[in-house]
């Protein structure tokens, strides 16, 4: 039987109950991190804020922040909050960079992360009559278990299939008529261009909806996957640091995710001064985690750039809404006073029809920034003719300009010239050196 | 009748022209004409060559940026005037000549223009009417 919402009394609540249901459980919170988190303690003690001067919500913003980098320096116990017999789980971030973030879960926070994900998958038009693929990693990756999880809570048959092994993957799917398929957007455009090679038109296969997540995607590649699987694709939100995904999660309307902030309160800040602003503007995404028992961080900076929103949203749900985010604030280049983000270059290329294979160079001339854009073209779009060359890179410096504000240099280079780290094109050059 | 020419894209920098040509020199591949376009950022090699499709095997596993495309040939005298009677040619016909190269026999008295145009059927025709002798691979080959 198909259902609007997972669990209704949250995602429908007025806002005023809602307020009132955050301030209780951040009164409580703050005084179990303050008891149990020497390392949090400290930071309080600082600032010069004990566990009484927070009365409510409205009282947030007199918290400290964490960082990746508290995390890095109190790994791997200094944030834990309850004794390890009550933990049941750790997840790990991959750790590309740097330590890995080591985050615990008791029964309770696993119940909770579940129940966000469960919401996530009704959302999706997912209910008990649904087969659920998921094929996003299992083990220390949070997408996994996560989704699993909520497949289970909502009633759905789980395959838990895991990443990789496509062939295997299209042959569950099609056998047993999976109608509802979670990983990552890069993985499910791949399975999607493998279905067509095996000559799938989209209404032969079984699927009816996707729940993306885990990686930057951009809506032309939503587009690209709604139309080669034919289902609708929803976006979906976490990090290993508040829990994994569905700390938010897209519902029909497709403009934004709810946020579980019966769970997750999220501030907008401004990443230089670290003050708190209106919803609307653009800024970093601050997550307090209300009820976690085991690692409940609070105020914890996600580097994410992202925008809410309270405006009433067609399928009923009160739950704030964020945008997709913009990019990372360590990403974020101040190119002649403008604020770029890697990720627009990248929708620019999606939608002139080019591979995200790109390079920023940013350099000084003249004291004012110098703005490049490397980009690597296909045999198909090399020609033989320098006009038709030039016109190429002048139509995509004139689309990037239109996008970001200020007129970039773009020059076209050969496949693969770009440097590569780890198989990705090193994305960013900044050689402005500024004293 | 067309001639394949070979066509690489390679950065405007020091260096670069000679990697393509020792690519070529070492699998064997002659180089019968060459021409190069320049931008400050690029430039676009245009090479006759005597075997295009090795030519093209070779520098793709060196991943360079490769296009084949089909050229005109023409003879023309060696001798002042004759270049313009022949460009003269393809202007009352209206065809647009994207560029062109030229290069010289080793033994006969004649002149070679390689022709890059929109259609290269109108071009083979309009210089076949005027009395040129247009050139193919194999005529490129045995010069």
């Amino acid at each position: 039987m198909a259902q609007n919402y997972y669990q209704p009394e949250i995602e429908t609540m007025q806002p005023e109950a809602m307020k009132k249901l955050q301030s209780e459980k951040l009164v409580k919170q703050v005084k179990h991190v303050y008891e149990n988190v020497e390392y949090y303690r400290n930071l309080m003690d600082e600032k010069g804020v004990k566990p009484e001067d927070i009365k409510g919500i409205e009282d947030l913003h007199k918290l400290p922040f964490l960082s990746k980098a508290d995390l890095r320096e109190a790994y791997p116990y200094g944030l834990l909050a309850k004794p390890l017999g009550d933990c049941v789980r750790i997840q790990s971030t991959s750790g590309t960079t740097g330590r890995r973030v080591v985050a615990f879960y008791t029964q309770k926070d696993i119940d909770l992360w579940e129940d966000c994900c469960a919401r996530a998958i009704v959302a999706a038009g997912g209910s008990n009559e649904d087969v659920c693929q998921v094929a996003y990693g299992y083990g220390l990756f949070t997408g996994g278990p996560g989704l699993n999880g909520g497949s289970h809570k909502v009633g759905c048959l789980t395959l838990p299939m895991s990443s990789g092994n496509t062939e295997r993957q299209i042959q569950f799917m099609t056998d047993l008529n999976a109608t509802i398929l979670c990983c990552t957007p890069s993985y499910a455009a791949y399975i999607g261009e493998t279905l067509k090679e095996q000559g799938y038109k989209p209404e032969d296969i079984p699927l009816k909806a996707g729940i993306f997540g885990a990686e930057p995607w951009t809506e032309e590649m939503r587009r690209g996957i709604e139309k080669t699987l034919g289902i609708k694709a929803y976006d979906i939100y976490g990090l290993t640091e508040t829990t994994g995904p569905g700390v938010s999660f897209e519902c029909s309307a497709q403009t934004g995710m709810h946020i579980n902030e019966d769970h997750f309160y999220a501030e907008i800040i401004d990443p230089e001064t670290g003050e708190v602003l209106p919803d609307g503007e653009k800024g970093e995404l601050v997550f307090t985690s209300l009820d976690k028992e085991a690692f409940p961080l609070l105020r914890y900076r996600t580097r994410d750039i992202c925008v809410l929103s309270r405006e009433k949203c067609s399928c009923g749900r009160t739950l704030v809404k964020m945008a997709k985010p913009m990019g990372r604030t360590d990403d974020m280049l101040i190119i002649r006073g403008v604020n770029v983000f890697p990720s627009q270059i990248e929708t620019v290329l999606l939608n002139e029809g080019y591979e995200p294979n790109y390079q920023i160079v940013v350099d000084r001339a003249n004291n004012t920034d110098t703005f490049e854009v490397n980009v690597e073209m296909s045999p198909e779009q090399f020609t033989d003719k320098v006009s038709e060359v030039l016109a190429m890179e002048k139509k995509l410096a004139n689309a990037m300009k239109t996008m970001l504000g200020i007129n970039p240099i773009v020059h076209l280079v050969a496949p693969k010239s770009i440097a590569r780290s780890e198989g990705k094109a090193v994305r960013v050059i900044d050689k402005r050196k500024l004293v | 009748m067309a001639i394949k020419q070979l066509t690489v894209f390679v950065p405007n920098r020091k260096g670069t022209i000679v990697a393509v040509t020792d690519i070529l020199a070492k699998n064997g591949v002659n180089i019968r004409a060459l021409s190069i376009a320049e931008t400050e950022d690029f430039g676009i090699l245009r090479l006759i060559v005597s075997d295009e499709n090795a030519a093209e095997q070779v520098l793709k596993e060196n991943e360079y940026l490769i296009k084949i495309v089909d050229v005109v040939g023409v003879k023309i005298g060696d001798e002042p005037g004759k270049l313009t009677s022949a460009l003269d040619v393809l202007d009352k016909a209206d065809i647009n000549v994207e560029y062109l190269y030229a290069f010289m026999a080793r033994t006969e008295k004649h002149a070679y223009v390689v022709l890059r145009v929109e259609n290269n059927d109108d071009a083979e025709t309009a210089l076949k009417g005027a009395g040129f002798k247009l050139i193919s691979e194999a005529d490129i080959d045995k010069l």
